[in-house]
């Protein structure tokens, strides 16, 4: 029985048990942000320090002109992402998001597998041109030319 | 002339915000020798609420007619758009829905002070002006920052359109229905910060309190719902929640708002847990203030992000500092005079709520840490996304416990109880969750370890949330111990959808010619044709699908690939097939160029329960409402009924007061 407290000691003991349960839960999402947030890649970065593969990641960048292709299951696509300095050759299976179209941004949630190819989950496109990955906004800002003209050259 | 007048009524208003805030903080500073400066402060704050929505009136009837000469119309509707999307596009933008958030905290304003007449008048007029304070920094935002009312030099011939996802019933429900939610818990605060200032923190303030905690959290419940329903249909990503910051941003404050609705009850029935209550409320309302900074800030990209203008960001940012900042400082200047309450042994109904309590704040915290750290992360020019992966595992290992006693905690009396008493009425739902457990394991031995939890603690806590009404005349039982019951069940319903559909859906993703017929899960469904169909403001290829419940009665289905013209946009309109059982839903996507259609095809066993489950709980909470209500309304009856037998007799007996 804790009847034996007094109401201050109980209260002290109730702040202290809540403070440890919610420093508890804090380091518990400071350990779990670290193994699960997924990075953000554009194709340089993976050129240079790729990820390991398997490690859930996203990588951002524009889909080459010409490089689109579907499989003959009719639901698989592979194309290639750059970033105007490198590309990667991504596969991804489901429908393609509306406005996923050479040329134009994409990011990719998924893995990089072992033969270097990367393994989409989600594709996420421009939308329009309220709705854009922010990512990818910036990304365009900095990369925009030398895209334009690396793409214009091919 | 409609968009000056509702101008100079938003002006006005806020006039007598101003008002409103100078004569109460006059009247709590001069003490009673102030008393008709007073008298103002109810009047001046029951007018602006009619003043705001007649301003909102206005805007609304701008969208109807679509006045081209006003900047925000010209760039968010469009003459060709069905009216119910003109209604509704008054707030389907930044301006218009802050003036939407103004016209719910005036009208609130106005019912606060019109009604609540329980709490010392020193009170009241401390939590108006804390309502004032706070509707003042929301009038300036829109005054100076998001004028809806703004005027273009010369009109347009066209309007830009609605964003076409959004041109979705759900919309005309949606955001009303969280702001109502929002707006409520600003109210919570105010009366929180009201009754710090005059050290009135006790049952009265707690019972005054309830109603907006209770309201605001059934709205809330019901905006996060309908909200999670609308992403399901209308992204065509058969999910339904996706750990989206926007929608973190309206589970924060549910999160709080529940705590702090438990922790109001204990406050108000056993006196205890005062400062932890005021906490909840300025926690509460500081939620729904992240929430409309994150979503309306344009630091997110998301559908809800209508315009990024770091102006607008920096605006919120300010106000959040200006609120939380204050009412922290008040709560760490005061905390130390609000007495003690009552105390209450560690096996006790009090005390399953602060367990409850706790582990619902460890939730809001992980939640918060996962939305902000991403943001944080990009100030380093590191960027991460945050997903499943994280919330899931991470807000289980509170989520599990917390359901647990909450199965346990309804059944524990006030103050001290004892485990023995109640063990007999838990061996039911004990024996039925470990029984799932070993059931789901022997046959389908493939579950994850979290639907698998989910399956058998729904089942428990199904059970286990009937039991208090175990034993009592149902008809003679409290409203307040059916909402609860109710809304205690619902949960265990939503819990059971939930995990049902992460362990039991089945997905099909085929890219099939016309006659071919796809198998997913019990259903054959046989694509019949396509065809084009066109909308008001769209065209669209449509699908024809005809499907099969193990081979008997054909339902057919028209998922849909729309094209909007304006906005040039396309979206997938899912087509579902709804049983009692379960879910099908369907999407039909590109042509592949060799005549075949890309289909996406999901069955989703008992998926609907979720939203039921949700709209169950918000009945529950409805249900505790209206008994509070009703409960409050019979006490001033009597109150009133003994002052006038007291003024009838005035020598009689002096009458004892009403038992609480």
């Amino acid at each position: 029985m804790s009847t034996a407290l007094k109401p201050k000691h109980q209260r002290l003991v109730l702040v202290i048990l809540a403070l440890v349960v919610l420093i508890g839960a804090a380091l518990l999402a400071i350990w779990g942000l670290r193994g699960q947030a997924s990075y953000f890649y554009v194709p340089s970065d993976i050129a240079s320090d790729p990820p390991e593969p398997g490690r859930a990641v996203r990588l951002g960048g524009m889909v080459q002109e010409g490089s689109i292709q579907t499989l003959a299951d009719g639901v698989t696509v592979t194309f290639v992402v750059g970033d105007g300095e490198a590309t990667v050759p991504v596969r991804y299976t489901g429908i393609t998001p509306d406005l996923f179209v050479e040329g134009s941004g994409v990011v990719a949630d998924g893995r990089l597998a072992a033969d270097g190819t990367f393994v989409a989950d989600s594709l996420l496109a421009k939308h329009d041109e309220n709705y854009m990955p922010r990512e990818l906004e910036d990304m365009s800002e900095a990369q925009a030319k030398a895209v334009v003209a690396e793409t214009t050259a091919k | 002339m409609i968009a000056e007048a509702g101008l100079a009524l938003l002006w006005f208003a806020a006039a007598l915000a101003l008002l409103q805030l100078f004569a109460s903080v006059m009247t709590l500073v001069a003490g009673q020798s102030e008393a008709e400066l007073g008298d103002v402060v109810r009047p001046a704050a029951i007018m602006q609420g009619p003043l705001v929505a007649l301003s909102f009136l206005m805007l609304m009837w701008l969208f109807i007619r679509t006045d081209l000469s006003v900047l925000l119309v010209a760039s968010n509707s469009h003459s060709a758009k069905p009216f119910i999307f003109k209604l509704a596009g008054t707030w389907g933008n930044h301006e218009g829905s802050m003036l939407l958030w103004v016209t719910v905290m005036a009208l609130s304003g106005s019912l606060v002070a019109l009604v609540e007449r329980r709490l010392p008048e020193r009170t009241m007029i401390a939590t108006l002006a804390a309502q004032a304070f706070v509707s003042l920094g929301f009038y300036a935002f829109l005054l100076f920052s998001s004028n809806p009312f703004e005027r273009l030099p010369t009109p347009v011939p066209e309007g830009n359109g609605l964003n076409p996802l959004l041109q979705d019933i759900g919309l005309a429900f949606h955001p009303p229905t969280l702001y109502i939610g929002y707006v409520g818990l600003s109210v919570a605060f105010s009366f929180a910060v009201g009754a710090l200032l005059t050290r009135e923190v006790g049952p009265a303030f707690a019972r005054a309190m309830r109603p907006w905690v209770l309201g605001s959290w059934i709205f809330l419940t019901i905006g996060i719902t309908a909200g999670s329903y609308w992403a399901y249909y209308e992204l065509g990503w058969g999910g339904w929640w996706f750990w989206d910051p926007v929608e973190n941003a309206s589970l924060m404050p549910w999160l709080a708002a529940t705590a702090l609705l438990h922790s109001a009850s204990v406050l108000a029935s056993r006196d205890a847990l005062r400062t932890w209550t005021i906490m909840l409320g300025v926690v509460a309302f500081s939620m729904s203030m992240v929430g409309t900074f994150l979503v309306r800030s344009g630091i997110l990209t998301s559908v809800h992000a209508f315009a990024v203008d770091p102006e607008r960001g920096s605006f919120i940012l300010a106000l959040l500092a200006i609120y939380i900042g204050g009412a922290l400082a008040l709560f760490g200047a005061r905390a130390s005079t609000v007495n003690e309450g009552k105390q209450f042994s560690l096996v006790s109904r009090e005390a399953g709520l602060v367990f409850n309590n706790v582990a619902l704040s460890a939730i809001l915290g992980i939640v918060l840490l996962g939305t902000l750290y991403p943001l944080l992360t990009e100030a380093f020019d590191t960027k991460v996304s945050v997903g499943p992966p994280y919330f899931n595992p991470v807000g289980a290992f509170f989520a599990i416990p917390m359901i647990v006693v909450m199965a346990v905690g309804p059944l524990l009396r006030w103050r001290r109880d004892s485990f023995d008493r109640i063990a007999k009425a838990l061996i039911l739902p004990a024996v039925l969750t470990v029984g799932v457990i070993v059931g789901a394991v022997v046959l389908a031995p493939g579950i994850g370890i979290l639907p698998l939890l989910g399956l058998a603690l729904s089942i428990g806590l199904g059970i286990a949330s009937l039991l208090p009404l175990l034993g009592r005349n149902l008809l003679r039982t409290p409203l307040a111990t059916w909402g609860m019951v109710v809304g205690h069940f619902g949960l265990a319903v939503a819990l059971f959808g939930m995990a049902s559909e992460s362990a039991f859906s089945t997905e099909k993703l085929v890219a099939a010619e016309i006659g071919d017929t796809v198998e997913v899960g019990p259903w054959s469904i046989e694509l019949a044709g396509i065809e084009p169909v066109a909308g008001p403001n769209w065209t669209a290829i449509e699908a024809n699908m005809i499907a099969r419940y193990k081979g008997g009665h054909p339902v057919s289905l028209h998922p849909q690939s729309r094209n909007f013209t304006q906005p040039p946009m396309t979206t997938s309109e899912s087509a579902l097939s709804t049983r009692w059982n379960g879910q099908l839903y369907a999407v039909v996507g590109e042509e592949g160029g060799d005549g075949r259609w890309q289909l996406r095809l999901w069955w989703k066993p008992f998926v609907p329960l979720i939203w039921f489950g949700g709209l169950i709980v918000a009945l529950g909470g409805a249900l505790a409402l209206l008994g509070r209500v009703l409960g409050d309304i019979r006490k001033a009856h009597q109150v009133r009924r003994i002052a006038e037998r007291r003024e009838d007799n005035p020598l009689g007996d002096a009458m004892p007061e009403p038992a609480e």
